[in-house]
């Protein structure tokens, strides 16, 4: 039996804690000042953000003003089509001071947004080496799990499903495998749309999800991002209180004492 | 002087990193500058003096998942 309780159940990446085992982005948010109600109301202490050419037309203050400073930030590397240009982003984010953690994202495949997963663990070898705490967006794949162990990654990211489409756990025989076998936590990364789908990959064992679109695109994000921290914490405990399995046949809750009936 | 600002050619009048970004209307605090693939910090701008046909990238921190 397990003797963790759910209030000292610590997340690590890298050395660092975390008490919050949800994730959240900060892209497609209607309004930039929801971002910091939204931190308060999920308590997400990890916060993706993009790196991109300044656009001269908008004179918008950058994003990193909108993140408390209590909230560590987790660039990502969009944008990068090979692992030269992921490791060139990371580099960059943290000269610029966001620190040393990196969310890697290598994608070549422009339709479905799908990771490339030989350039992502390149990136994340590289990147390792250098100091980075290194969270990798990854296609659930068990050979590239382990390789990516051995390449120094901080945690695991499979999708859930593609980016952006809400359809939750459509990876998960393969992510159940990646839980398994991972020695590093394992984060579920894109997809997940709805509450009950974070709760879901919750209690197969997931240390984490990585919520942004179901979040920033609801019709109120402070109340999706309540609830989603909300079903992760319902998803972990329930994980951590080891559910009884399913049964084929009904199993009576109440003792069917035979006194009605002689 | 001509450089290449995040790849576009453009016409500059100051010779500085500082006075290049201040002229197009940046603001300093919100932007990272990288000369020819190499990272700026902001506290070199002033004395980094730029060159014709320079490649200068302007990025800025966006929302992102």
């Amino acid at each position: 039996m397990s003797t963790i309780k759910a209030e000292d159940d610590t997340l690590y990446f890298g050395d660092v804690a975390f008490s919050s085992r949800l994730l959240t982005g900060t892209g497609k948010f209607s309004s930039r000042d929801i971002i910091e109600p939204m931190l308060e109301a999920s308590g997400s202490e990890l916060i993706t953000v993009a790196l991109r050419r300044v656009d001269p037309k908008a004179k918008e203050k950058d994003i990193l003003q909108y993140i408390p400073k209590s909230v560590r930030i987790l660039p990502n590397t969009s944008g990068a089509r090979t692992a030269d240009e992921a490791v060139r982003i990371a580099r960059i984010a943290r000269e610029a001071g966001c620190g040393d953690f990196i969310k890697i994202e290598v994608i070549t495949d422009m339709k479905y947004l799908l990771p490339d997963n030989a350039g992502t663990l390149k990136a994340t070898e590289i990147l390792a080496q250098e100091g980075f705490i290194v969270l990798p967006y990854m296609m659930p794949d068990i050979t590239v799990t382990k390789q990516l162990h051995d390449a120094g990654a901080a945690a695991i990211m499979p999708l859930g499903a593609p980016i952006g489409t809400n359809r939750g756990l459509e990876m998960k025989p393969m992510i159940k495998r990646i839980i398994e076998i991972s020695k590093v936590p394992v984060v579920v990364d894109a997809g997940i749309g709805r509450p009950s789908q974070a709760a879901e990959a919750m209690e197969m064992g997931a240390d984490a999800v990585l919520v942004n679109t179901a979040i920033a695109t609801s019709h109120d994000p402070i109340a999706a991002g309540k609830a989603f921290a909300l079903a992760v914490q319902a998803g972990r405990m329930a994980y951590l209180a080891q559910m009884a399995g399913k049964r084929t046949y009904a199993e009576a809750s109440s003792p069917l004492t035979g006194f009605l009936r002689p | 002087m001509h450089i290449i600002l995040n790849g576009e050619e453009t016409a500059i009048s100051g010779p500085t990193l500082l006075a290049m970004v201040k002229e197009k209307g940046f603001a300093p605090d919100s932007v990272i500058a990288e000369v020819n693939l190499q990272l700026i910090k902001k506290e070199d701008w002033e004395q980094t003096v730029l060159a014709e046909g320079d490649t200068v990238e302007l990025l800025s921190f966006v929302g992102g998942g």
